[in-house]
């Protein structure tokens, strides 16, 4: 264990950076090392909202270890969901009607562009800038009065089972879409003067915290992150699920790598996220929500393993079942923990002040690193 | 490329591994002693191009562990699952952190949870329990009366 305050033997300063500290958006705690102003070494500490919920899902029933991975990446917590939803129904093989596929994929957009609407407002006010935040959270509690109208909740919304949702549509929803997505289309050139095009911002982002295609592919960098390094790997195109094989939209990938690129992915994932939902709406099929599963799911004897695309990147599911009511082990691949990794070898060299705006861009959601 | 092709492939590089069939993708059974060499090329292999690790953990079986490795190639997009048993009650591996950079944390999240020694591990110690913590708390064996709450 190292000193977690004071000077090194060669003279270099340690500092601590959280784990209360608003630049980490939660309780990450960071040991840098400083000479000068310039960074020589950062080492997260993790564990401070550990709740061990790979072991708790192990005395949980199929049915109920889902509402606990509401609480991993809390801001994508229906795409959490979905992806141990579809981890049970695998193991099941369980035909999920088309309905339910078109609300759980319309609910995963939704989802989607809240979590990046709120970082886009977090990651401007790490530089400083404090009116964006209250720019993107007018848009984005639209999104969370839509999910309390369905869902019954703002944040761990636990509307998707296995089978389908858990209940119909409110028949409001297509109409308070519909509003979000007028008032999201008048407000969006507001994020790009505001933010993009200004040449503080860009002066602080570009170059700053580089990661080669590379070095991303060997850290497990998915999501934005990955993609800004130029690395394929958005798995609603890889390995699609539901009905997202039949869906138009781009894959939006950048080369440079930097804070910027990072910050372009997710502006430009936004807007595809509002043309998935635009072609869904008014196409959603009548039937069932839900299909007929029995009351006590038993997956058989076998390994499962679903990946899914949550705002943060990929999220792997991997079940290991001996036949019971419960998993054996659960193991959920966060996408946070690979991209936190990366941390320390794009930040090295650089000054202390381009941190925050280095691990900002990352978009780190620590109960998902935790667990 | 085809899992009749990989096998083919696998067993070339290494005659001693086993083949497992049924789930989602291609196990592979590898001696422990022998997983460094033979994920080594893995990734540098003509044709395989495993390089990126999507997933590594541990189970514990009661009688053993397993090591799980889940491998990806970003080329030719191709998936398998690498698998080690080691001896529980002396669980050593040596480490994939020098070929694959994400596993060094990812190994020493194993390390904390399941107490498995990676050996030449640039820096193996606790990284999610606190420092002080005794025992290792995903063994299905692990008592613990104040922190834990039974259903």
């Amino acid at each position: 264990m190292i000193e977690e305050i004071g000077r090194t033997t060669e003279g270099d300063l340690i500092i601590n950076i959280g784990p209360q500290h608003p630049a980490t958006h939660g309780v990450l705690h960071l040991v840098i090392t400083l000479n000068g102003e310039t960074i020589k070494k950062v080492e997260p500490h993790l564990g401070y909202i550990h709740r061990s919920i790979e072991k708790m899902c192990e005395s949980l029933s199929y049915r109920q270890f889902i509402y606990v991975t509401s609480r991993m990446d809390y801001l994508s917590s229906h795409i959490n969901n979905h992806g141990c939803a579809l981890c049970v129904e695998k193991g099941l093989q369980i035909e999920v009607p088309l309905r339910a596929q078109f609300i759980r994929v319309l609910m995963d957009e939704l989802t989607r562009i809240a979590s990046h609407e709120l970082w886009w407002g977090a990651m401007a006010m790490d530089l400083g800038a404090f009116t964006p935040f209250f720019h993107a959270f007018r848009e984005r509690e639209t999104i969370t009065d839509i999910m309390e109208k369905t869902c019954g909740a703002r944040l761990t919304m636990n509307y998707i089972v296995p089978g389908g949702v858990m209940a119909e549509l409110h028949p409001d929803f297509q109409k308070d879409v519909k509003r979000f997505i007028q008032l999201y289309k008048s407000k969006f050139e507001e994020y790009n003067e505001l933010v993009t095009g200004n040449v503080i911002f860009q002066n602080r982002m570009k170059s700053v915290g580089v990661l080669s295609k590379k070095d991303a592919i060997s850290y497990g960098c998915t999501g934005p992150v990955g993609r800004a390094s130029g690395v394929f790997c958005d798995i609603r195109k890889l390995y699609p699920y539901d009905i997202y094989n039949k869906i138009e939209f781009e894959e939006i990938t950048e080369t440079e790598g930097d804070s910027f690129a990072r910050y372009l992915v997710r502006l430009k994932e936004m807007q595809q996220s509002i043309r998935i939902i635009e072609q869904l709406l008014d196409n959603i099929p009548e039937g069932d929500f839900q299909a007929k599963t029995k009351a006590v799911l038993k997956l058989p004897k076998g390994e499962f393993y679903q990946r899914v695309e949550t705002a943060r990147g990929e999220l792997g599911v991997y079940i290991v079942s001996e036949g019971g009511t419960t998993p054996y082990r659960i193991k959920f691949r966060s996408p946070g923990f690979s991209n936190l990794s990366a941390l320390e070898h794009m930040v090295k060299g650089l000054k202390i002040g381009d941190l925050v705006a280095a691990m900002g861009s990352l978009d780190l959601v620590i109960p998902d690193i935790d667990r | 490329m085809l899992n009749e092709d990989l096998k083919f492939k696998f067993t070339e590089i290494l005659p001693a591994v086993l083949f497992e069939e049924g789930g989602e993708w291609l196990n592979v059974l590898v001696p422990p002693e022998e997983l460094t060499p033979f994920v080594k090329q893995l990734r540098s292999a003509e044709g395989l191009g495993f390089d990126y690790l999507f997933c590594l953990t541990c189970i514990d079986w009661k009688t053993h562990f397993t090591m799980v490795y889940h491998f990806s190639s970003t080329q030719y997009r191709h998936n398998i699952v690498v698998k080690a048993k080691i001896d529980r009650n002396n669980p050593e591996i040596e480490t994939v952190s020098d070929i694959w950079r994400t596993a060094e944390m990812l190994e020493r999240e194993v390390y904390d949870l399941f107490g498995v020694i990676f050996l030449h591990h640039p820096d193996l110690r606790r990284l999610i329990m606190p420092d002080d913590w005794e025992g290792w708390p995903l063994r299905k064996d692990f008592e613990d009366p104040v922190n834990m709450i039974k259903l």
